[in-house]
């Protein structure tokens, strides 16, 4: 029995340290589509720093906080999910993958309220109301809407691939032996997680 | 059976996570406190602090760097190396224009 089942896996060519390794290069290159944004804020905050002083006081920080708390959670519940498949909790590790896409629309909801309230007072790239302010404060804006626009198409991203991994799991595909798909999706989700780290304070903490 | 020993070795129990999780919110709430209070130019160092030790607790416990070979630790500092690189001749061009 030993025998027939050794000749079986023999033939599965798997290597998750490299599945993994290779996930990490990818987010190396994320790390670097995002290090650019934050090169241009850098050298614009050092140029304009009164005006990114006074833009930044337009933003709510109780809702950006509030966001930095789902996303951090959504992490936790993230890599639970992967412990209880590791034990085999099969429903739990699910359970655990919903709650983290369920925490990542959570987000994008705050987000809409957050950016549909800026839109209304007439700050969006563009409108007459902001392109009557000082360039500094322009381009604060443009960066704030830039940067958290794209960080939340990577939460978009995100969440179709943590909704991939549940399917996955529900069909026993991912399984306690084979569950490398299900922690690259969770790198990618913590280093989104990470950037919010830092778009937090430097967005809504510069009052 | 070798399949085995392609897994990373998660011997941590849920707690360590809860536990980094609840450190994590911490140190958001000390960041939005801090930021409330006027320190002048060590308002930033302060945000940006905060922020690399969330950061550092998310790779080497949320992304589990701490169980995995030195290799992922190596690449992860090269990364980094060349961000940082990026920032400091960025700025010595800026400051010299």
């Amino acid at each position: 029995m030993s025998s027939t089942e050794h000749i079986a896996t023999a033939h599965v060519h798997r290597d998750d340290v490299g599945s993994r390794m290779g996930m990490w290069l990818f987010l190396f290159t994320e790390i670097l589509l995002f290090g650019g944004m934050f090169f241009l804020y850098s050298v614009y905050r050092f140029q304009f720093a009164h005006e990114f002083h006074v833009a930044a006081k337009e933003l709510n920080t109780i809702i950006g906080a509030f966001n930095t708390a789902i996303l951090l959670t959504s992490s936790l519940t993230m890599v639970l999910a992967i412990i209880a498949i590791q034990r085999k909790q099969k429903t739990l590790s699910i359970v655990m993958q919903i709650i983290t896409i369920g925490l990542a629309l959570f987000f994008l909801v705050n987000k809409y309220f957050e950016w549909t309230a800026k839109i209304h007072h007439g700050i969006y790239p563009g409108s007459e109301e902001l392109l009557s302010k000082d360039s500094g404060e322009i381009l604060f804006y443009g960066l704030y809407y830039m940067m958290t626009g794209l960080h939340g198409l990577h939460v978009v991203v995100g969440m179709v691939l943590i909704g991939i991994m549940t399917r996955l799991t529900a069909r026993n595909s991912i399984t306690h032996d084979s569950y490398v798909r299900l922690e690259n999706a969770g790198l990618y989700w913590h280093l989104v997680d990470i950037i919010w780290i830092f778009l937090f304070p430097l967005f809504y903490l510069i009052t | 059976m070798e399949q085995h020993n392609n897994h990373t070795e998660h011997t941590h129990s849920y707690g360590i996570y809860i536990l980094v999780w609840l450190a994590l919110m911490t140190l958001t709430a000390v960041t939005v406190a801090v930021a409330g209070m006027d320190i002048g130019n060590f308002t930033v160092a302060t945000a940006l602090l905060i922020a690399c030790v969330k950061a550092y607790l998310v790779l080497t416990i949320f992304m589990h760097l701490k169980q995995e070979g030195k290799t992922f630790f190596v690449f992860v500092l090269i990364a980094l190396f060349f961000l940082i690189i990026s920032f400091v001749l960025l700025f010595s061009d800026y400051s010299f224009q």
